[in-house]
């Protein structure tokens, strides 16, 4: 009986909710059964349907856009019917098109290709039941995060499946331009939205005002991704505000009397793109999407991507989550359509929702063993995994040490109980044979082979190879970082100040959260609750002792100190390498497309000379993470040019960060404002 | 202009049956409820519910319907009843203020420290102030009851007062809904309720100005009865004209459902007198308008009692109009019928028409109490043929009055109005019973409460463009509040728009629960009405429309006016008032 299974150990009211594996059902009976199925959902209580016609008359002829229209105009000296003729453009871009017939046959399709990549696709039940419950009291926003394209119609499908209405979800524009797949997608509800909007006023005017509408209408739900796009890392991204604002304005001017924020978090045992996403992260980039290149992905469809676990979450009252955060009656003096920017107090709202979303979908999401060894093997010396091999028995020893240490920190673990340890470790390795392999009770790194080389393979290209296996890896370690992010944090302040006093300790978290604020994503204004609650999984786990003033290690908990430590220590060593590069670097002002590939190629020499331990270094992802971070702290700043993003580098600043995180002075607490960008 | 017999008042010449209002009111009205002793919905024997006494129209009938709309609204159930308890014995006995008494009976004002007259002037119809006194719990209530005669008595009365530092309270007809007359808990002194009901009389009547100087203690039916002996009216109509009083509109900013044609208070107010600690504050002449700074009567409309005593007002009268018509329109849905009413405040010149109602409070379960509302054959065309949905009707009811061929034109222009709204015309005789209800609908709380249902309306003003915002979100912030606080049966939560303005509409909220289970159920009620305020606060409406703050909103006054604004009132206040003798603590 393995078609339902429980998530063990997390904390809260989800604790030990039972999935049920939904393509069990699609097995036993007809695929066009189901698509053909009686759909009859409970929609929201106050609406009557809206047909796409309807919706988007509504928009063009509102007040707002009328408004922006004018303003527009006289901007531009352009006449009015213009201005409203090119909205009319951009809605016709953007708008969907939802239709039941193309939900069936979107059914039909995802049923032949979920059947054929994953074993199972898991979905907690209690959370489908409390969802068709909100669904009908208030207008309801669905969050997922996004890892794979694979998931883009999947809680579609799951609603379709059981009687719930499907979403209007939106998608970035790239997939609107695939032959034919656009239009079924857009078809299947999906509206689609530019990237880089940058300052393009009617643009956002009519997206914003057509995302409102739907929230105001309520008839379907809504989904997005807050983290705005697909993570390349598996791990979190820092929230986008804008679409976030776009969809609370409603309840902050009192056009509906809630809203309902149902994160969802989707996870999976093995990603499709993992290597297409490890070579984007070095450099190789990213093929635009097609609908011949999806076609050539026929041959990804022939491999074992073992299960999909899709867990929504309890529903959330927007009008409880602001209580106290937001007064409505700043909305009162001026009439609610007018342009307006967002308040102080309306931004901070948002970012902080937003980011909490991001977290609660971490907190659901499911880990699998496989991460878990990911983040042992990663700690590996690189001459272990390449070349002599890292003994099973102690991987898989301290895997069971690990599974221990993230069930005291609060993690969803997906590991099935009625199989014996072993099988469970060493089935996850074989689900992931293209990035390690098992040969003689010893593990090693697959490093891809090249077909038909030439020339003997060069220092550097031997390099690149590694990284691509190491940042796979570092993916699937990623999955289960933000269970340890905290304490791992506070591990590395008691590392660097060699401290024992808690403000010391606190200053320096708040350090080094600063400085990864782009890595971990943790809620703002909730520093000194992330600092606590570090504190007290430490304990738990037997690495300290707490008192009012101080925070002591405990001799029983060097292990797990250590080992966190060392989770943080690739991203620390990385953004060194960053920092370094910016202070000695004479040319105060580069750009970006300058920087990561020179960032990069110091990163082949110094991991070639033995300097540099972590391969992490060479992902692009990280060493614009690591500029983001100084512009934040104000030690780079971007300037704003019509070609392309360069950036002014105040390298005695970039020098002094580098200088705290490498424990050479204390930290002082750095300053920023809030980040609120919208 | 000729005058007609036909008017408004045929209704209300039957309601009142003894003249004045007498010393002891407590002789013909409840001081434990609404209105008239003898007028009041009970079930008899049979259960069916019944309108007593001789006064109104529905009065002595039988009202089929009511019982069954009233258990399947509330969950209520005959069988538990909730009667008050009658004890007025608890009243403690009054502090006096010796050396005043003994001068205030040399003035030879009447006055009178029996325990029934004071508790009667104690509290006004908030649901918690009727609740505690079906309880039988008697808070402080004054010390002493005068009733002044004319101007020069309360100049008197005010001038002990101050000499010998007693709190003064004005009462008037007493419906504040507000917490307005509730005695402040932490006064010490000797509070004095100065009842104006003696003071009633019209003094003069100018026809060539169209005025009439009025004495500020004179109740509404009263003064429309004497003007229309003379052919005239004032048109003012609150809701409450039977018992509420002139200087309490003025006191309150107050609003009558006429308003449309004849305008609120502080339209039809040229001229007003009252007496402060300060003195008497008085225009110079009867003006019709003037440019000499800020208008001193806004610091005394809205007073609330906290300045002074209005004792004579002057007003602006009108012939009675030649020609009146009631008319009701039944809408698909309450948003059609607002989107249609915004409509008629745009397109109608405001002289002659009058729309005030619309809103599920008629709906066809409620309406059927009140006989044929929606009769058999109607109902089928209504909801078969048009495709209404009974559940969602709304219904507007709309009363024309004036000259016969305008009253006719400006009837044809809202009704083809209300037809680009899906609005059906729905008879004369459904407008003409609304706006009969409106006077005993307050005598419905009365029995509620015989059943544990406890129930009170509010209301605000609110732009036009968050009507239905409003309504929405208020309704269900109600509906959510109880569940959150254990009220067991989901409570009647419905709105409705009783005033029409250029800029926007005069919203009505009713809410009404069965507390059976709640051990304090008065405090629920509470926490969920202010809840409720908090709501609308946050949807653009305002504190108050016409009910005014008393205590009950007080602190929502602040953030309403400014700090500045407070300081300005309170700037007032200190000059006309230092020693706070007006000490009622309303406002601010």
């Amino acid at each position: 009986m393995t078609h339902t299974h429980r998530a063990s150990g997390r904390a809260g009211p989800e604790h030990d909710e039972e999935f049920v594996d939904i393509l069990e059902e699609r097995r036993r009976s007809s695929d066009l059964g189901h698509a053909l199925r009686t759909f009859n959902p409970h929609p929201y209580r106050g609406a009557p349907p809206c047909s796409t016609a309807d919706l988007n008359k509504a928009v063009l002829e509102s007040q707002y856009l009328r408004y922006v229209a004018k303003e527009i105009a006289m901007e531009t000296g352009s006449s009015e019917e213009d201005v409203r003729e090119e909205a009319r453009g951009i809605l016709e871009e953007m708008s969907q098109n939802l239709q039941l017939r193309f939900i069936r046959l979107m059914g039909y399709t995802l049923t032949k290709v979920f059947k054929r990549l994953f074993t199972g696709i898991f979905v907690n039940m209690e959370g489908l039941g409390t969802l068709q419950q909100a669904i009908q009291e208030a207008p309801v926003i669905l969050m997922p995060n996004h890892r794979s394209y694979v998931d883009f119609l999947v809680i579609s499908y799951i609603l379709f499946t059981y009687d719930i209405p499907v979403p209007v979800i939106a998608a970035g524009i790239p997939l609107a331009g695939m032959k034919m797949v656009g239009e079924i997608l857009r078809r299947s509800g999906a509206f689609f939205i530019r990237r880089a909007i940058g300052s393009d006023k009617l643009y956002w005017a009519v997206l914003s005002e057509y995302v409102k509408t739907i929230v105001r209408k309520g008839y379907a739900p809504m989904e997005f991704y807050v983290e705005g796009l697909r993570s390349r890392t598996l791990k979190s991204v820092t929230p986008k505000l804008g679409m976030m604002h776009m969809v609370l304005e409603p309840y902050f001017k009192s056009e509906v009397f809630d809203i309902t924020l149902v994160p969802v978090s989707i996870s999976y045992d093995r990603v499709l793109e993992e290597s297409l996403l490890a070579h984007e992260l070095l450099g190789v980039p990213k093929p635009k999407e097609s609908t011949a290149g999806l076609l050539k992905a026929g041959k990804v469809l022939q491999e074992d991507y073992g299960t999909m676990h899709v867990n929504f979450g309890r529903p959330l009252s927007v009008r409880q989550l602001c209580q106290g955060k937001i007064n409505r009656c700043q909305y009162n003096s001026a009439p609610r359509d007018l342009p307006q920017k967002p308040t102080e107090e309306a931004q901070a709202c948002v970012s902080w929702l937003a980011h909490l979303m991001v977290r609660i979908q971490d907190e659901g999401s499911v880990i699998s063993p496989w991460s878990l060894m990911a983040c042992l093997l990663l700690q590996a010396p690189m001459a272990v995994l390449t070349e002599e091999g890292l003994p099973w028995e102690r991987l898989a020893e301290r895997t069971l040490w690990l599974r221990r240490l993230a069930l005291d920190c609060g993690a969803g673990l997906n590991w099935p109980g009625q199989t014996p340890d072993s099988d469970v470790m060493s089935s996850a390795v074989a689900l992931h044979r293209s990035v390690v392999y098992r040969r003689a009770g010893r593990v090693y790194l697959l490093q891809q082979e090249e077909p038909a080389r030439k020339r003997p393979i060069s220092p550097e290209e031997a390099v690149m190879r590694i990284a691509t296996a190491v940042l796979m890896l570092a993916s699937y370690r990623n999955q289960s970082l933000h269970v340890f992010a905290r304490p791992a944090l506070l591990a590395t302040a008691l590392h660097i100040t060699k401290s024992t006093q808690r403000d010391e300790l606190f200053a320096c978290f708040c350090f080094l959260q600063d400085v990864f604020s782009y890595e971990f994503i943790l809620v703002p204004g909730e520093l000194s609750q992330d600092f606590e609650e570090a504190c007290v999984l430490l304990e738990k786990c037997g690495a300290v002792h707490i008192s009012q003033q101080e925070v002591t290690l405990s001799d029983m908990g060097l292990e797990a100190l250590s080992f966190l430590r060392a989770l943080i220590q690739p991203f620390i060593d990385s953004y060194q390498v960053m920092f370094r590069y910016l202070s000695e670097e004479g040319d105060p002002v580069l750009t970006e497309k300058q920087l990561v590939p020179a960032v990069r190629n110091r990163a082949t020499k110094l991991i070639l000379s033995g300097e540099l331990r972590t391969y992490e270094a060479l992902s692009s992802d990280t060493l614009k993470n690591a500029l983001s971070a100084l512009q934040r702290l104000e030690a780079v700043t971007k300037l704003r040019t019509p070609e392309q993003n360069e950036y002014k580098v105040n390298s005695a600043a970039v020098g002094r960060i580098g200088d705290i995180l490498s424990g050479t002075i204390p930290p002082q607490m750095l300053q920023t404002t809030p980040d609120a960008r919208l | 202009m000729s005058c007609l017999n036909f008017n408004v008042s045929h209704v209300l010449s039957q309601l009142n049956l003894c003249q004045y209002l007498p010393f002891h009111r407590q002789e013909i009205m409840k001081w434990n409820g609404w209105g008239y002793s003898d007028s009041r919905f009970l079930f008899n024997k049979k259960g069916q519910a019944e309108f007593t006494g001789k006064r109104y129209k529905l009065s002595g009938m039988i009202i089929p319907g009511l019982k069954e709309w009233f258990e399947g609204t509330f969950g209520a159930n005959l069988q538990h009843k909730s009667p008050p308890i009658l004890n007025s014995s608890a009243v403690r006995p009054p502090t006096l203020n010796e050396a005043f008494v003994e001068e205030l009976k040399s003035t030879g004002v009447p006055f009178s420290h029996d325990a029934e007259d004071r508790v009667f002037r104690a509290y006004g119809h908030c649901v918690h102030e009727i609740f505690a006194l079906r309880e039988g719990r008697i808070g402080r209530v004054p010390d002493l009851v005068v009733w002044p005669n004319c101007h020069n008595d309360v100049v008197k009365i005010v001038e002990l007062a101050c000499k010998h530092n007693v709190c003064l309270i004005p009462y008037g007809g007493g419906t504040s809904v507000s917490s307005a007359l509730e005695c402040p808990s932490e006064e010490t002194r000797s509070i004095v309720s100065l009842d104006t009901s003696q003071m009633n009389r019209i003094l003069w009547i100018d026809e060539k100005n169209l005025t009439a100087h009025v004495e500020a203690g004179i109740v509404g039916q009263d003064l429309e009865r004497l003007l229309n002996e003379s052919g005239y009216c004032t048109g003012h109509e609150p809701d409450s004209m039977e018992f509420s009083s002139l200087g309490g509109w003025v006191a309150t900013r107050a609003s009558g459902m006429k308003k449309n044609i004849y305008g609120n208070i502080e339209d039809l107010v040229v001229h007003i007198k009252m007496v402060t600690p300060r003195g008497v504050i008085e225009k110079s002449c009867q003006g019709p308008r003037m440019s000499t700074g800020p208008d001193v009567h806004h610091f005394i409309l809205g007073s609330e009692g906290t300045l002074g005593v209005v004792t004579e007002v002057t007003m602006k009268i009108r012939p009675m109009p030649e020609y009146q018509k009631y008319g009701s329109v039944v809408f698909p849905n309450f948003e059609q019928g607002v989107a249609c009413l915004r409509e008629v405040a745009k397109q109608v010149t405001p002289d002659f028409y009058l729309i005030f109602s619309s809103g599920h409070a008629l709906k066809p379960q409620v309406s059927s109490i009140f006989t044929s509302f929606l009769d058999g054959l109607k109902k089928i065309y209504i909801t078969k043929f048009k495709g209404f949905d009974p559940n969602r009707l709304c219904v507007a009811t709309l009363l024309f009055e004036g000259n016969r061929e305008k009253v006719l034109q400006h009837e044809k222009q809202v009704y083809d109005i209300a037809a680009k709204f899906g609005g059906l015309a729905a008879g004369e005789d459904n407008g003409q019973r609304g706006y009969m209800l409106t006077f005993v609908i307050a005598y419905l709380r009365d029995l509620g409460m015989d059943y544990y249902v406890m129930g009170e309306s509010f209301e605000t003003s609110v732009p036009w463009d968050r009507v239905l915002d409003i309504c929405q979100n208020v309704k269900a912030r109600i509906v959510h509040e109880c569940k959150e606080r254990g009220v067991q049966f989901t409570p009647l939560s419905t709105c409705r728009v009783t005033q029409t303005y250029d800029a926007g509409a005069c919203v009505y909220f009713y809410f009404g629960f069965n507390y059976r289970g709640l051990s304090d159920p008065v405090h629920v009620y509470e926490q969920v009405e202010h809840a409720a305020r908090e709501e609308i606060l946050a949807n653009g409406g305002s504190l108050s429309h016409h009910h005014g703050v008393g205590k009950l909103r007080k602190e929502w006054m602040s953030e309403t006016v400014s700090n500045v604004g407070i300081g300005m009132l309170k700037s007032v206040k200190d000059y006309v008032d230092p020693n706070n003798i007006f000490g009622n603590r309303n406002l601010f």
